[in-house]
């Protein structure tokens, strides 16, 4: 295992992968509210509409 | 009015593609589960960034990807902590290898030729397989989602499993959910194979980890979709931090694609109650081909210094994730047409 790297701490780049796990966080968060209120008339909006017309 | 909106020092045209792209590939994951960086990686090293940068930014953009898959399976129960935790110890050692190789080749200049012919190898090898299970008709390749809903006792554990169950009977053993009754050390061995195609390709492993939980370890299809992308967390975290010290991800590359996928992702993956997978799975197998011949192409024409054919490379390999993933999100509102339309003159 010579010559590989051992993580050390660095404070730049934890924040770059946190600021990543945060948007994660974020983006699970919003999207399932946003699917909640918007998806429902989303889906009439795709498939009912044709139906209503045929 | 464009330029005020550089963020990240990128431009608003690069991130609106790092978000569509995000969008495509978030399908995909979402209705196949798996096809997350092994589109990505290629893709961003076709575009003219340095190997290290297109893995370490495909590793953290598997790594936002898993947080949210995981967040969503934890809530349903399928994670083996157990298990997850002997993978994490032997994937670790396994991505450190990997990257250290990959800075080696670098050093040689040899990362993006060497990086390329394996994902060549890869890509063909799995989409030949997944196309060749597909046009067979038992649905090879991916997440098997009828499986995922079973109860884990009527869960059938493979015959290769049990026979490795049965010959590698190696102190300690370990007993995982499911009753499934193992030695350590396949699992250790299992782990660091697929972190070192982690750790050198960029990839979260998913495509090569999975079946080898369920073939090489016998877990059941659930836990081993759970305690994967719990592990992804812990992996891909890691290799994200060590490519992020040496300046290997990318935030301006990262946070476009996970916006665009973590919304693609729900797509998918309501997709799969409407739509059978099994019929999309040889344009599954087909992408992933078609991925093959365009690194291919990305990397003769920067061999051959022919920027039309790396270009071409790229299209590809974005088109063909682009099709694939119409394709799906084509037929899942075409079925759910036909099913209203079916229903509303009953309802009459």
């Amino acid at each position: 295992m010579a010559g590989l790297a051992v993580p050390s701490w660095d404070p730049q780049t934890a924040l770059l992968i946190g600021a990543i796990l945060f948007e994660a966080i974020v983006l699970y968060v919003g999207y399932g509210g946003l699917e909640r209120v918007v998806g429902p008339r989303l889906m009439d909006l795709l498939v009912g509409g044709e139906a209503g017309a045929e | 009015m464009l330029s005020s909106l550089d963020v990240f020092g990128s431009s608003p045209e690069l991130m609106a593609l790092f978000v569509g792209f995000g969008l495509v590939v978030g399908v995909l994951f979402g209705f196949f589960g798996m096809g997350g960086s092994f589109l990505v990686t290629p893709a961003l090293l076709m575009m003219g960034y340095d190997a290290s940068v297109a893995v370490g930014s495909g590793m953290a953009f598997v790594f936002g990807t898993a947080v949210i898959a995981t967040l969503k399976h934890h809530d349903l129960g399928q994670v083996d902590y157990k298990l997850g935790a002997i993978m994490i110890a032997g994937t670790t050692i396994g991505i450190e290898v990997g990257r250290a190789s990959v800075y080696y080749l670098e050093e040689l200049g040899l990362a993006g030729g060497v990086i390329s012919v394996a994902y060549v190898v890869l890509l063909g090898g799995i989409g030949a397989m997944v196309t060749r299970e597909a046009m067979k008709g038992d649905g090879g390749g991916g997440v098997d989602h009828e499986a995922a809903d079973k109860d884990l006792s009527e869960y059938e554990i493979p015959e290769v499993a049990k026979k490795i169950q049965r010959t590698v009977r190696i102190p300690p053993m370990v007993t995982l959910r499911g009753d499934v009754r193992v030695s350590a050390w396949v699992i250790t061995a299992v782990a660091f194979t697929t972190g070192l195609l982690s750790g050198f390709l960029g990839v979260g492993g998913g495509f090569i980890r999975m079946p080898a939980m369920i073939y090489a370890i016998g877990v059941p299809v659930p836990v081993a979709v759970g305690t994967d992308l719990f592990e992804i967390v812990f992996s891909g975290g890691i290799g994200s931090y060590l490519y992020g010290q040496g300046g290997g991800v990318d935030l301006a590359i990262v946070a476009p694609l996970l916006f665009g996928s973590a919304l693609g992702a729900r797509i998918g993956s309501a997709a799969t109650a409407v739509v059978d997978s099994d019929g999309i799975k040889i344009y599954f197998g087909g992408m992933l081909l078609a991925g093959a011949v365009a690194v291919g192409i990305g990397e003769v024409g920067s061999y051959l210094g022919n920027e039309l054919l790396e270009t071409a490379g790229l299209v590809l390999v974005i088109g063909s994730a682009v099709v694939v993933a119409g394709a799906i999100v084509y037929t899942t509102v075409a079925s759910l047409r036909a099913t209203r339309r079916r229903q509303t003159p009953a309802a009459d």
